[in-house]
């Protein structure tokens, strides 16, 4: 998120990441460009993908659960419905059920992005293509991104090529404190995105909340009680809202969502960084105790990894987080997931401070890392198996999910992948992937350039004419 | 064998002769009363000299590793000798190791020439980013080729340490950034800590001038009502200052005294071949039309950066001899960045083009070795076979060239700066990371020591000074 920021005042990398960047953007014309390619997709992905839902089994598998237990070599996983029935050595496959032998590769639940915008961007800096944010709305906590998921975007496929199936996805900001409502959605190549809506609800504290509530961490508090005070006095006396007129803290639906967010119905996902503003996010629940925090950033969570673990409150983290970014972020270390792993903290790994809506993949690489770390004197990290779990269990516990995806235990969603090698290495890349049972196409649009210039120069047609 | 270094070795190393023969000399300009006989007016070419200088180190000897020597040759269970600063030998283990050397066995483990990154802002976007940091783009005119990073460089970010650390990075370009046409001349800079960046800067390594192609000029000043708001507007401003350049040398050149003018004599460094261009540049088309303007005045261009459409023109950049410095996946955030494909790096390296893997990203920096993992796995999957030993040119000796310091680092060969990392596996793993790193021999950073972990003076007394990071 910071880094973002920074590149756009800096143009640093010349990325211009401008989320808000509206100008020179002629969305109708790269609307009409992308129907026709949009139209070549189509068939081709009719072609690749077999019936949907059908009921398989994965046999001679090195199987990977996903809960942190370790791989099991010849391991089978059978999906019957969309939904796993059964995986583990000495698995009995179904009599008439499709096989499909791994041949003794990696085959693991999808991987899902613990906090990202997948579907909610294509291209950063086209403003008419991204929904990250709506700096100019009257409404914040009632934002609902569900509609705003674009399905048949590009970064959707790329992210699925690269192994994810499913994604916490979080509003970027609105014009007040609270962001709005995130989704759980799945990555698969049909219409129908939403897992769960409103899974979520996104607060940043900190330095940009501090932007949003004023300009200070006391006006950030003070906002984000008087709202929720508001929202409770709303629930239990829905007229009063309309009694504060102009000088309502909030608007009806925002208050609806934040009721909410007050029963623990909604889990609450906090962006916090800086070690003492950890522990006053915490003391929220003094006031509101129901409040299911989830910390997302915690970059010095490694400082107060014991009130962090005492809380039970899990945290996403973005784990090669190292550089004092901001001054919020002094503590920053790789070491810190690690740290706060060993005592206790149930940590999901994600790709944010990044690329959020583009390069999920980057999971397994950061979870690699966290292993690599493990090899260094002085740091900390995770096991392999603690790693896969962060990218995976870890984050569908957090969304309070882990009945029914982030696993391959049974009643698990049937999102299955198989890899080219051990997953959290680089460059390893799925070779047959299923969302919910279904057979996914793994092609996608960087994949047919690629093709169309494997030569680059000109045959005797143009280039265009190579499809 | 290495394909993809040939296209661009001659032009490399022309150009590597052309800047050190430039460096640290002075220019000469006669005056404009040739009648007088007056001495020749003379600008100082390196007002702010190098004050670097290596740390001493003892002779060491590392045994048992597996080597990439940066020129695409592997070693397995290999010795590498240095001492005095320089590689002395790399060989196999029947390489003699003389009394006296330290010995390392490095079983299991592999040595290869550190880092370098063509494409950094460390220094002028250091952490943390705050404004009162934001030193990296001189916005406030399109063409600014009289700015230089170098003094926009803050010795003490952070940033430079977790490169080390991390990264093994042992050299690296510090460009201004690409919201001008022109941003200004670059620093190349060994990657040691200093006071001052005089201290870090690499000794003779020839200045650069960094231009942007595209999107941010084109937006930066359309958005302030300012020519330019379109490509053909970066173009005709991009014209209009070569032709005054090139009246400014021609003036030089013939002798007739000229005032000096700090934007034309980085201009016309360029044009004489002593400054090298380094041109960020997304789209194929672009950089068509970019060569074609190179013709034009009669300057050459070292290399594209972040080309993420190198791709497309493989072909014509191979013939070219210029080289691409690239992301292995960056895509999509913004739209000329839009047709990132994952084998863009194999692809220019099958084409013949030379091939260079670059970070412009301050985390990034930390993993080169990870970037170029992925993108020759890629690579592979497209039947373009690359060994490890061909992919670590792409991160060394490549870049070296690119930078017209190849004759002094970049590979492992008798003679040359023994700046040499140490991984404590195969650096194309994820599991991987730097044990021990060399600059000229001296000991910079070592895993197992906690004293030779660079704090900067900002992390001195903060939350998590000399932590492992």
């Amino acid at each position: 998120m910071k880094n973002l920021l920074n590149a756009i005042s800096h143009l640093r990398s010349s990325r211009a990441k401008s989320r808000d960047a509206k100008a020179g953007a002629d969305v109708s014309r790269l609307r009409s460009t992308r129907t026709g390619l949009g139209g070549a997709l189509v068939a081709a992905l009719a072609l690749a993908v077999p019936a949907a839902g059908q009921d398989i089994a994965i046999t001679n598998a090195k199987l990977v659960i996903g809960d942190g237990s370790a791989p099991i070599d010849g391991g089978t996983v059978v999906v019957r419905g969309g939904k796993v029935v059964a995986a583990g050595a000495g698995v009995a496959v179904p009599a008439g059920i499709e096989r499909v032998d791994a041949g003794g590769r990696w085959v693991t639940p999808g991987i899902v992005a613990a906090f990202s915008r997948v579907g909610l961007v294509e291209v950063d800096a086209v403003g008419g293509t991204n929904d990250r944010n709506a700096p100019r709305t009257r409404f914040s906590a009632g934002l609902d991104i569900a509609p705003a998921l674009n399905p048949m975007g590009s970064p959707v496929a790329v992210n699925r090529a690269a192994g994810v199936t499913r994604a916490i996805v979080a509003p970027g900001g609105s014009s007040n404190l609270f962001a709005g409502q995130g989704a759980v959605v799945d990555l698969a190549d049909d219409m129908d995105m939403v897992t769960k809506p409103r899974a979520l609800q996104f607060v940043a504290f900190g330095e940009d909340g501090s932007a949003k509530a004023g300009g200070s961490r006391a006006a950030t508090f003070l906002l984000f009680r008087e709202q929720l005070l508001a929202a409770r006095s709303y629930a239990r006396n829905p007229a009063s809202l309309a009694e504060w007129g102009n000088d309502a803290m909030i608007q009806r639906a925002d208050a609806d969502a934040l009721v909410q967010v007050i029963n623990g119905v909604t889990p609450l996902f906090v962006r916090v960084d800086r070690a003492a503003d950890i522990i006053n996010v915490l003391k929220l629940r003094q006031e509101f105790p129901a409040l299911k925090l989830v910390l997302v950033g915690v970059t010095e969570g490694w400082m107060v990894a014991r009130e962090l673990a005492a809380a039970k409150v899990p945290v996403l983290v973005s784990p090669l987080t190292d550089l004092p970014s901001s001054f919020e972020q002094l503590g920053a270390t790789q070491s810190n997931a690690g740290r706060l792993k060993a005592a206790g903290v149930d940590v999901s790994v994600g790709v944010f401070d990044d690329d959020d809506a583009h390069k999920m993949g980057y999971a397994t690489q950061y979870a690699g890392n966290l292993v690599g770390l493990t090899r260094v004197p002085g740091a900390s990290g995770m096991t392999w198996d603690q790693a896969f779990a962060s990218i995976s269990s870890a984050p569908a516990r957090a969304v309070g999910m882990e009945g029914s995806i982030g696993s391959l235990r049974p009643g698990r969603v049937g999102d299955v992948v198989v890899w080219d090698n051990d997953p959290l290495e680089l460059g390893s890349r799925p070779t047959a992937i299923w969302i919910d049972g279904k057979a996914q196409s793994l092609t996608t649009r960087q994949d047919r350039l690629r093709d169309r210039y494997a030569t680059p120069s000109e045959g005797a047609l143009p280039k265009a004419y190579d499809r | 064998m290495i394909r993809g270094v040939k296209g661009s070795l001659l032009a490399a190393v022309s150009l590597a002769l052309v800047g050190c023969a430039a460096t640290g000399k002075e220019t000469a300009s006669a005056s404009d009363k040739p009648a007088t006989a007056e001495k020749p007016v003379k600008f100082n070419k390196d007002p702010y000299p190098s004050t670097y200088r290596p740390y001493g180190g003892r002779p060491t000897a590392v045994r048992g590793v597996t080597i990439f020597d940066g020129e695409g040759g592997r070693i397995d269970n290999g010795v590498v000798l240095f001492a005095g600063g320089k590689v002395e030998a790399v060989g196999g283990a029947d390489t003699a190791i003389p009394t006296g050397y330290d010995v390392i066995d490095g079983t299991g483990k592999f040595v290869t020439p550190g880092v370098i990154d063509i494409h950094s802002h460390l220094g002028d976007y250091p952490s943390p980013s705050v404004d009162a940091h934001s030193d990296g783009n001189e916005a406030t005119s399109p063409t600014t080729p009289e700015v230089w990073s170098e003094h926009s460089v803050w010795p003490q970010d952070p940033g430079f340490s977790r490169a080390l650390a991390n990264g093994g990075v042992t050299s690296l370009q510090i460009l201004p950034g690409s919201a001008n046409l022109m941003g200004g001349r670059s620093i190349t800079l060994k990657n040691v800590p200093s006071r001052t960046v005089q201290g870090m800067k690499f000794p003779g390594a020839p200045y650069g001038l960094k231009m942007a192609c595209g999107e941010n000029p084109k937006r930066v000043y359309g958005g302030k009502g300012r020519m330019p708001s379109t490509r053909m507007g970066n173009f005709a401003v991009n014209r209009a200052t070569w032709q005054k350049a090139a009246a400014y040398k021609k003036k030089m050149d013939d002798g007739k005294a000229v005032d000096r003018d700090l934007a034309m004599e980085t201009l016309a460094g360029v044009l004489s071949g002593e400054i090298l261009l380094h041109n960020h540049c997304y789209r194929a088309d672009e950089m068509a039309l970019v060569i074609d303007m190179s013709k034009e005045f009669g300057y050459k261009v070292s290399t594209f950066h972040h080309a993420v459409e190198s791709y497309k023109i493989a072909d014509i950049l191979a013939k070219e001899g210029i080289c691409s410095a690239m992301w292995a996946d960056w895509w999509g955030f913004k739209m000329e960045a839009y047709d990132s494909v994952n084998e863009n790096i194999p692809m220019v390296y099958k084409a013949g083009a030379c091939t260079i893997v670059h970070s412009d990203d301050a985390n990034q920096i930390q993993r080169l070795n990870q970037e170029a993992a992925k993108a020759r796995a890629a690579g592979r999957r497209m039947g373009i076979d690359v060994s490890d030993e061909v992919a670590w040119t792409w991160l060394s000796l490549n870049p070296a060239k690119a930078l017209g310091i190849g004759d002094r680092t970049g590979s492992l060969k008798p003679g040359k700066m023994a700046d040499v990392v140490l991984w404590n596996g195969n650096p194309f793993s994820a599991y991987t990371r730097p044990e021990k790193v060399w600059i000229d021999g001296a000991l910079m950073f070592d895993a197992n020591d906690p004293k030779r972990r660079p704090v900067s003076d900002f992390e001195l007394g903060q939350p998590g000074e000399g932590d492992v990071k």
